[in-house]
């Protein structure tokens, strides 16, 4: 079981885990298992650690052309994590450029589709459609933000960086991350629960 | 007599602005930034905050962008008529500026040559430039790197006169409702009143060169600058649309004469990577 508090070994309770919401971050491995998704919810901090997938418009359109002609992936989609990026060129001395999340709306059109092949998150910012929110709770998957706009310190926690797939697309390129403690918050979880929608309603002032 | 300015020293400047601009948050956003954190009432929203004021140290420290989205370069050129350009075309210069700024300084290349074929042209141009003839012979170069999580959401509408400031309200608020959490709030937000279809969209883009929180020059739009703020900032979108107090740093409003019939409106949304940089030579 890969799911550890940042302070020792994962034995949290349903109600401490709320109770720690925005206070400690999980640390949460790659791939994810079901066991660990179920325990999430809207709010809550998490690290990640282990491999994501990076692909947004030209990658999720190739991706999606392949599939409708009826192909098989080279590889497989199980349980991985999807992040929305295109990164900057590495400096020399650098594993990745800056490489904060884009906006995620621009992928709901394809995401369904990526879910039913067994991805278990996508991480980007902005809210997603309600067909995307729908999508998550049919195959148990989580949609995670992270805070766009801080692409230099987000790089810190990129360790390796690979292409995978679509060199063509230079920074739009399908490329493997190993991330060591990446910061980012559940924003929608598998019980329909949307940390947008939440957080306008609660901070919202009437006129 | 004639000042010479050779079109090397516009590419030469124009490189170091693409860089300087990516790497370094102006003063205005950060103070504004840092006021925020302080007054913003989400605990999460805090910690957004600053987690955006560590990230512009980082990026400043180390020479490196503040955000990938390095932007399609807009650059706006207020050429003194008493100068007098050697050394070739100056669309030309501009261009290979950005070609060199955004090669050297590893910025994203985040342009590509067609709306439909969308191959990346891989040295980000052509930059988008605006060229205004002033008295004087001074060249004043500025360099905008626009991000387009926000440029995405912006709009343009052209309202009837009967409609006023209420109308002009209004659609600046459905504007920024619109965006939502999409253009990684705290946002600025540049709004053009006045003129025809296009100057409303320039002047939208010219209101978000102002000093950020600095208020306009004039009374009346002044108050509704901070009105709308305030409107805005009662949406309880917050940082990043996650809830809370902060969802604009500042409304900054350029207006122009126009015409009988007509009351154009255009909204020119900026993530909080409010990046420019300019130079007079």
């Amino acid at each position: 079981m890969f799911c550890a508090s940042s302070k020792g070994s994962y034995t949290l309770k349903e109600s401490e885990i709320k109770k720690l919401t925005l206070l400690t971050p999980l640390k949460l491995y790659t791939p994810l298992t079901d066991e660990v998704i179920e325990k999430l919810r809207v709010g809550q901090r998490v690290l990640l650690n282990g491999v994501l997938l990076t692909a947004r418009d030209a990658a999720h359109k190739k991706l999606n052309k392949f599939l409708e002609l009826g192909n098989e992936l080279p590889f497989s989609l199980k349980g991985l994590v999807i992040y929305y990026v295109a990164p900057t060129p590495a400096k020399p001395g650098q594993v990745i450029g800056s490489a904060g999340p884009t906006t995620s709306s621009r992928m709901d059109i394809y995401t369904p589709r990526l879910l039913a092949l067994g991805i278990k998150g996508t991480i980007g910012h902005g809210k997603r459609s309600p067909q995307v929110v729908k999508a998550l709770k049919k195959y148990q998957a989580i949609y995670f933000v992270a805070v766009g706009g801080t692409a230099a310190l987000i790089a810190k926690s990129i360790k390796e960086n690979r292409l995978i797939a679509f060199p063509e697309l230079g920074a739009e390129s399908i490329q493997e991350l190993v991330v060591e403690n990446f910061p980012v918050i559940v924003a929608n979880d598998i019980y329909g629960g949307d940390i947008y929608e939440e957080g306008w309603k609660k901070y919202a002032i009437k006129p | 007599m004639l000042k010479q300015i050779h079109t090397q020293t516009i590419t030469d400047n124009v490189a170091r602005l693409c860089q300087e601009a990516n790497y370094c948050l102006g003063q205005d956003v950060t103070e504004l930034l840092k006021k925020a954190k302080k007054e913003e009432v989400s605990p999460l929203g805090k910690e957004i905050l600053q987690q955006v004021l560590e990230n512009a140290c980082i990026a400043q420290e180390e020479s490196v962008p503040l955000c990938q989205d390095t932007g399609m370069t807009v650059v706006f050129i207020e050429l003194g008529q008493d100068v007098h350009l050697t050394g070739g075309d100056l669309t030309k210069a501009i261009n290979e500026g950005v070609r060199r700024g955004y090669r050297e300084g590893y910025l994203r290349m985040s342009v590509v040559n067609h709306p439909f074929k969308r191959k990346n042209t891989n040295d980000n141009t052509p930059a988008v430039i605006h060229v205004k003839i002033v008295p004087g012979d001074k060249l004043k170069i500025i360099v905008f790197p626009k991000g387009f999580g926000g440029e995405n959401f912006s709009g343009l509408k052209m309202l009837l006169p009967g409609e006023g400031k209420r109308g002009v309200k209004k659609f600046i608020l459905e504007q920024v409702k619109l965006a939502g959490s999409n253009p990684c709030p705290p946002i600025i937000v540049g709004v053009g009143i006045g003129g025809t279809f296009e100057k409303a969209a320039l002047l939208a883009k010219k209101a978000l060169l102002r000093k950020v929180g600095e208020p306009s020059s004039l009374s009346e739009i002044a108050i509704l600058e901070k009105e709308l703020l305030h409107e805005i900032n009662s949406l309880g979108f917050g940082p990043q649309g996650l809830g809370g107090s902060t969802t604009a740093l500042a409304v900054n409003i350029e207006i122009f004469p126009c015409h009988i019939a007509s009351l154009p409106v255009a909204v020119n949304i900026n993530c909080s990577a409010h990046r420019q940089k300019e130079v007079i030579l």
